[in-house]
């Protein structure tokens, strides 16, 4: 049964979230891991991170990144992890 | 044996060649001839090598990079080697086309330097006048849309001007402010007595720091703690040989960019071997990795992976003992020689003593008229 979502999810549901200008996702071969490469900064992301943030590409929706990771990851709760994820790199200013 | 984890960072100090005369400068008092500087081709080597370690961000600096007629292909050739590369520049000759130039090489960030929010005092304390270029400068780099980070060294000459340095970053469009407290090596050690804040200044200096993050997240501002009066040391470059290499303008390799003062350090050299040797094998990288050198109240301290003993550097410059614990630890026997300078700064009441410019041939005195 679908579970009632607040409105300001729904909204957040339909945004399309793009790495900030200052941000590149890079597959770093020595550490087998994306990074987040910023000014002074380097981030180490979890396979989950860096599998979500590749789809952060500015043209699908929040909505159309859980649809395309649902495929690979059927019992993974992903209607909460996603947008708690996309939400929180936000915060940090690396995502538009 | 497992190796040491790799590194993250590759300071590259093209020249130190300069137009500026900070009596704080990072270089080292021996300054290095441009006759001896490496070649674009062995800095192609080098980020080459340096991205097979595990390197992926390079801070392009100097002295002045932008002196190096080449630079726009030492930056392509970072670039090609999937390094994140910022330029860290006193703005000086940092026209729109240099920019454009540099960008298009795949140059990704700016840090400029800035030396007070007062135009007077910052080319007085530059050793020249450089404001207005640093003012143009900071237009280029925003119109180009490149991240932008202000750089302002902070000491007892400009502390109180703070909220000033703070706007001037907001007014200049810059996305961070590293406010650096002196650290003090090198020629910051040469000029501490004139350079030292007292505390009084820095809790000030604090309050306006947390004010405006509650304020503001823009821009975002960085404090580098000043460690003489913290009495815990710095973790001073997430320890020796943990993160991060810098190479010299002549390829000296060295595990922190102030220890070149180290002198029975005896650092290896990129024309003489491989930055992987340099980084897993050479003798200056190893000589204070992990905890095993660690001496006096730092073997069994609780915090020693924590801060890993403070600086290496700062123990050297003030012991003559580099595996000495950081005298800025309270904990450490030579705490006094910090407690001290700290005491004599709190209550000097008489003339500043004069700045000592950094010039090439060493540390000379500054001539009388540049003096307030």
């Amino acid at each position: 049964m679908p579970v009632e979502r607040a409105p300001s999810t729904a909204a957040a549901r339909e945004t399309r979230p793009a790495l900030a200008p200052s941000v590149i996702l890079r597959y770093d071969r020595i550490r087998r891991a994306e990074l987040l490469l910023m000014p002074e900064r380097a981030v180490l992301l979890s396979p989950e991170g860096g599998r979500i943030l590749r789809l952060c590409d500015g043209r699908r929706t929040v909505a159309d990144i859980i649809a395309a990771l649902a495929a690979d990851f059927p019992d993974a709760p992903l209607e909460r992890d996603v947008p708690e994820f996309i939400a929180r790199v936000r915060t940090e200013g690396w995502l538009t | 044996m497992t190796g040491p984890a790799a590194p993250w960072a590759l300071l590259a100090e093209l020249t130190h060649a300069c137009p500026l005369h900070c009596p704080y400068c990072s270089n080292p008092l021996e300054l290095v001839r441009k006759s001896t500087e490496l070649a674009a081709d062995d800095w192609a080597r080098v980020f080459a090598e340096a991205a097979d370690l595990g390197v992926v961000q390079a801070h392009v600096s100097g002295g002045e990079p932008l002196l190096r007629p080449d630079l726009e292909e030492i930056v392509a050739s970072a670039h090609r080697a999937g390094v994140y590369t910022q330029l860290v520049t006193s703005g000086l000759g940092l026209t729109a086309a240099r920019l454009d130039a540099l960008a298009a090489a795949g140059l990704n960030s700016v840090q400029l330097s800035v030396q007070d929010a007062d135009r007077a005092n910052s080319d007085l304390i530059a050793g020249r006048p450089s404001y207005a270029a640093k003012e143009q400068a900071a237009e280029v780099i925003r119109a180009a849309g490149l991240p932008f980070g202000l750089n302002v060294v902070l000491h007892r000459r400009n502390l109180d001007r703070l909220p000033e340095i703070i706007e001037l970053g907001e007014r200049w469009g810059a996305d961070r402010v590293e406010l650096a407290n002196t650290q003090f090596y090198g020629w910051a050690l040469r000029n501490r007595e004139a350079l030292l804040p007292t505390r009084e200044q820095l809790d000030r200096a604090k309050q306006v720091v947390a004010d405006h993050r509650a304020r503001s997240r823009r821009p975002e501002l960085v404090w580098v703690l000043p460690d003489y009066y913290e009495g815990v040391p710095k973790p001073c470059m997430g320890g020796w040989g943990a993160r991060s290499i810098t190479v010299a303008p002549d390829g000296t390799a060295l595990p922190c960019p102030a220890a070149y003062a180290m002198t029975d350090l005896n650092p290896p050299n990129v024309r003489d071997h491989s930055l992987a040797w340099i980084w897993e094998r050479s003798g200056a990288f190893n000589a204070y990795r992990g905890t095993g050198w660690m001496s006096g109240p730092c073997g069994d301290c609780a915090l020693r992976e924590t801060d890993f003993g403070g600086c290496r550097c700062q123990a050297f410059a003030l012991t003559g003992d580099a595996s000495r614990t950081d005298p800025a630890c309270a904990l450490s026997p030579d705490h006094h020689l910090i407690r001290d300078r700290t005491a004599h700064a709190e209550h000097e009441t008489g003339a500043a003593p004069e700045l000592v410019y950094r010039r090439l041939g060493g540390a000379r005195p500054a001539p009388a008229n540049q003096e307030t």
